[in-house]
């Protein structure tokens, strides 16, 4: 008697941890949803809407808002200023990037874990006031308020992730494939297109897109560093105090879509970056 | 070539590039903050540390990170341990709990202005629950306690994905054969992650705190978005002497403090978290 009444107290309790525990899980799932859902609402609805109350919580598919922000004066420049600055970042960051995580994989020399440490360490640092300093330096030398003298401070913030996951991406592929292509007559270069290329491309691709939502992201030194060829988070930045609500949702939606396709790209290598990057 | 110099004709590119966009910067900047007209002086520490929104803005920063950190902290584990025994639809789920880690600080405040602002969903909220039946505004200077909610929980739905994803890669790589002798031991889920978890996933942690902190000390466009100028922070301080003021000197100045805050947290964490000698995994 007693026995089952204790098998039925387990069985509950373990059914009311079940229910806890997806419970909880659907809460920290709305938690992260509910919030981009508002602004979708805002970013389709009139203007009009935008600023009514009680508002609706569904969106009434008027175009008004997203029509009123690409005709609003520079935001369409400075939507394609954020798509060269955050491209060149991307090339930069990968073919600067890549050989010396290529190097770390296969080659063991003196410095080495110097250098990781290094590379890990400036990540340590607050890197987008390097803009500040940045800022003088670049009008001495022509490259103030460009999108290539940003794209250099947006590489600095890029490069330590780009090394670190083709670091762990090439470790994943074993030596003995490139050793198999130099007995059958490659050499160490051509070894490399024939066989690890190939094999790399789609976690490089994934490391190239991580350092363009990086440079897409990026306010303070974009702020700092560009006065007429604004990207879109320092044109809306700077434009914050005077804009319309409907204006910042508009601008503050076109941000976040990318950002939402390029990790849902690349969220298989998140995970295997930082466990070779904690190791 | 020969294999001993192409390791470092190798790194060869990225040790030069961050020399000259990252180390080289750092001297330029101590130098502008250290010097004046006159030559080497602590004028501009003087001048940013006595201007009257200096202590109201340390304060400010340090509170919020406060109020922040710990809370990231605790809600990333209980993430990654609940997606670790998750046997149906993980990547789904983390894919979800993932996506403010692409989001900017910019667009975050913005998102979280939608439901905080005079007109935005909280107000809607309310007035359908029948607790107010006109608009409030929520982010004024009278509600200072407000706005630092507004901005905290801002930056918790932004960063704690960033501290998930470091946990999650970090219990990865905590061997199952730990788990099941703990199990065949009879050790209770909590003592797992107790005995097992915590202590093995300190390297992980730490690099996580670290980030987070020194993240949470460069705070400024979510603030910018919710606050204005209500909630003065360090960041949002030198944008100011740098743009508003055209203070390069004071920029500098504040840029090296807050440099400063940075470097002695991650040192108190690297000190109160650090991993015994040989005992990694």
């Amino acid at each position: 008697m007693t026995d089952t009444v204790a098998i039925d107290a387990s069985a509950d309790t373990r059914k009311w941890g079940k229910v806890l525990y997806v419970s909880t899980v659907v809460f920290l799932c709305a938690w992260v949803l509910v919030p981009i859902y508002f602004l979708l609402i805002n970013t389709l609805s009139s203007p009009e809407t935008v600023t009514s109350f009680p508002k609706p919580f569904w969106p009434e598919f008027d175009l008004a808002s997203l029509t009123f922000f690409a005709g609003f004066d520079g935001m369409l420049s400075a939507l394609k200023n954020s798509i060269i600055v955050a491209a060149m970042t991307m090339v930069m960051s990968i073919v600067i990037g890549a050989p010396a995580g290529y190097a770390l994989s296969r080659f063991e020399f003196r410095g080495k874990g110097t250098f990781r440490l290094l590379i890990l360490l400036t990540r340590a640092f607050p890197l987008p006031l390097l803009a500040l300093p940045l800022a003088v330096l670049f009008i001495r030398t022509g490259l103030d308020d460009t999108a290539f003298g940003l794209a250099l401070v947006h590489t600095t913030l890029a490069i330590p992730f780009s090394v670190l996951i083709t670091f762990s991406l090439f470790s994943g592929i074993p030596i003995e494939l490139e050793e198999a292509a130099w007995t059958l007559g490659c050499n160490r270069l051509t070894a490399f297109q024939k066989v690890v290329l190939p094999l790399i491309l789609p976690g490089i691709t994934a490391s190239a897109i991580f350092a363009f939502v990086i440079s897409w992201n990026e306010v303070f030194a974009a702020a700092v560093l560009t006065i007429e060829n604004r990207t879109l988070t320092a044109f809306l930045l700077q434009n914050l105090n005077t804009s319309p609500l409907h204006l910042k949702f508009a601008g503050g939606f076109i941000l976040v879509v990318p950002a939402l396709i390029f990790i849902f790209a690349v969220r298989k290598y998140l995970f295997a970056m930082w466990g070779i990057a904690n190791r | 070539m020969n294999p001993r110099i192409l390791p470092y004709v190798l790194i060869l590119p990225v040790t030069v590039f961050l020399c000259m966009f990252f180390l080289y910067p750092f001297v330029l900047v101590a130098q502008q903050a250290f010097s004046t007209e006159t030559g080497f002086s602590l004028d501009n520490f003087r001048e940013v540390v006595d201007y009257w929104r200096f202590p109201i803005s340390l304060q400010n920063t340090l509170l919020l990170a406060a109020a922040v950190v710990p809370f990231q902290v605790g809600l990333a584990l209980l993430m990654a341990t609940m997606v670790n025994r998750m046997k149906r639809g993980r990547d789904m789920i983390l894919y979800i709990w993932t996506i403010p880690l692409g989001i900017s600080d910019l667009a975050a405040g913005i998102i979280w202005l939608a439901i905080f602002d005079q007109s935005g969903f909280l107000n809607s909220m309310m007035n359908g629950l029948g607790v107010i039946d006109q608009p409030v505004n929520l982010l004024s200077y009278q509600n200072p306690g407000m706005v630092f909610l507004a901005i905290a929980l801002a930056e918790i739905w932004r960063a704690t994905a960033i501290m998930l994803v470091i946990l999650v890669a970090g219990i990865g790589l905590i061997p199952k054969e730990y788990y099941e002798a703990a199990e065949v031991f009879g050790a209770s889920p909590w003592k797992r992650f107790s005995r097992i978890t915590l202590p093995l996933l300190r390297p992980s942690l730490q690099t996580a705190l670290v980030l987070r902190v020194i993240l949470a000390f460069e705070i400024f466009a979510v603030v910018a978005a919710l606050g204005g100028t209500l909630f003065p922070v360090l960041m949002g301080e030198t944008y100011a002497y740098q743009f508003d003021l055209r203070n390069g000197g004071a920029a500098a100045a504040m840029a090296l403090i807050i440099l400063a805050i940075s470097i002695g947290f991650t040192l108190i964490i690297l000190r109160a978290l650090r991993v015994p000698k040989g005992a990694s995994i």
